[in-house]
């Protein structure tokens, strides 16, 4: 297993920016838009991908010479349902409130296309290292874009990071109108249309051919 | 990847090895875990619990096992005659699996039955909330089907036993959006004040689809009728003769006052 710091940097950066797994691959939207009304309940999402994916392409790169090509989907979705269900027993136990706020989400990260992408791209083709790497930047990619997503969201949505309150509503007393459009599911499809708009203005080598 | 890889035995070997490991981590998070998803769990319920009946906020954090302690004594009733069933420990008694049970539960036919639960246990766990010696309000549990799913609640009654002081589902499979919205903070503020027995203490619930104006009326959910539908009849069926109905008598009588 040949391990290049240079390499291993990139396999971690690129998946935030020039590679961004929802941004650019425009995957796993659907989690996207129903956890990112509070900071909290995204960044669980977040730390549960990441540790799915860089967990699944790890155990999935392990034994790549092993697996029938015939079976392949199945034995990595079948790795891929086991770590979401242990990560969704050890929400259950420790993490009980937002758990129960995530309610589906966590078990559907087994559908995530994220997560089967990256078994299927990269971890049935390159070493354990290197995948777990991989992994772990493609989770940090979709965390990143949860967040700001969740950061605009719950801001100016609920006047609040993290629950506590920044821009005081009028409802209790502040002065700050609650933008009711933010709470809803559809805002955050803006919100990422956005991003994507302004990450492509950024960086003119992600607009696709017309 | 090497030819042999796809061999029918190789292919056998990988699927059934990968099965047993898979199924062993699983079953050993969910083993491990287990003590502290049931105390949350029960966390939860005593959540549910003070907020029905109004002694904390839906989004208040405290301590709820203490407040509950404090305030809060469960009793374990025989429903058929609302007298205190001392067989069993309040702590321990666990009403689901009592309606198991077929010595502590009965088979309910379906005329009988228009809360859809089957099964019912002939003994139930209820919360007094006290000040002192005055009875503030009564927490009964309610349980009954929905559209998809059994719902599991708490409604929780004046010292009158008529009028509702509050509400809450704490455990339901519903669609999120529709039915789900049984959970929706604006739909439960409907429910304080509604008087859901009548004069003669007859249930009288009704969940209407025009806009509720009697007392005893409330919003029915738009775009869940069926869920709707589900609770009023639960709610009218625990409440009356075959639910809590004499115990909800006893308590008017003074007999669970001390």
């Amino acid at each position: 297993m040949a391990f290049d710091k240079a390499e291993a940097k990139s396999v971690i950066t690129t998946p935030i920016f020039d590679n961004n797994p929802i941004a650019l691959q425009v995957l796993g939207i659907c989690s996207a838009l129903a956890v990112t009304s509070k900071m909290d309940k995204a960044l669980v999402m977040s730390i549960a991908l990441t540790i799915v994916v860089a967990m699944s392409n790890l155990l999935i790169s392990l034994i790549r010479h092993h697996i029938p090509s015939s079976i392949r989907i199945i034995v990595q979705m079948t790795i891929i349902a086991s770590l979401v269900i242990v990560v969704d027993q050890v929400l259950k136990a420790y993490a009980y409130e937002i758990a129960k706020q995530l309610s589906v989400f966590v078990g559907l990260i087994i559908t995530n296309c994220i997560v089967m992408g990256r078994a299927e791209a990269y971890a049935m083709k390159n070493g354990p290292g290197m995948s777990f790497l991989d992994g772990l930047g493609n989770g940090l990619g979709y965390s990143a874009l949860l967040m700001s997503v969740a950061f605009i969201r719950e801001l100016f949505g609920s006047g609040s990071l993290f629950g506590y309150t920044i821009l005081e509503p009028i409802r209790d007393g502040g002065w700050y109108q609650t933008n009711g459009l933010l709470v809803l599911p559809p805002s955050a499809f803006f919100i990422i249309g956005m991003l994507i708009w302004a990450l492509r203005a950024w960086k003119k080598d992600q607009v696709e051919a017309a | 990847m090497s030819a042999s890889n796809d061999s029918f035995s190789k292919t056998i070997i990988v699927a059934v090895g990968l099965c047993l490991f898979c199924s062993l981590v699983v079953s050993g998070a969910a083993v491990m875990l287990k003590d502290d998803q049931q105390a949350n769990k029960a966390a939860d319920v005593q959540r549910s619990i003070l907020i029905a009946a109004k002694l904390v906020k839906p989004d208040e954090q405290t301590d709820f096992t203490k407040l509950f302690n404090e305030k809060v004594e469960a009793k374990v009733i025989e429903l058929s005659t609302g007298k205190e069933a001392s067989q069993f420990e309040a702590a321990s008694f666990n009403q689901r699996q009592a309606a198991k049970d077929p010595a502590t539960s009965e088979k309910l036919a379906k005329k009988e039955d228009p809360a859809s639960i089957k099964r019912k246990s002939k003994f139930a766990k209820v919360y007094l909330v006290k000040n002192g010696d005055k009875i503030e309000s009564i927490v009964l549990p309610i349980h009954g089907y929905g559209l998809f799913s059994t719902l599991y609640g708490f409604i929780a009654l004046e010292a009158d036993t008529r009028t509702v002081a509050g509400i809450r589902f704490y455990e339901h499979g519903e669609t999120p959006g529709l039915g789900a919205e049984i959970e929706n903070p604006q739909w439960v503020a409907k429910w304080p004040g509604k008087v859901v027995l009548s004069k003669t203490y007859e249930p009288s619930l009704e969940l209407v689809k025009t806009g509720a104006q009697d007392t005893n009326e409330v919003d029915a959910l738009s775009g869940a009728s069926y869920t709707s539908t589900g609770v009023e009849n639960l709610v009218n069926y625990w409440l009356g003769n075959k639910g809590f109905g004499p115990f909800l008598a006893k308590v008017r009588g003074g007999q669970h006052g001390v």
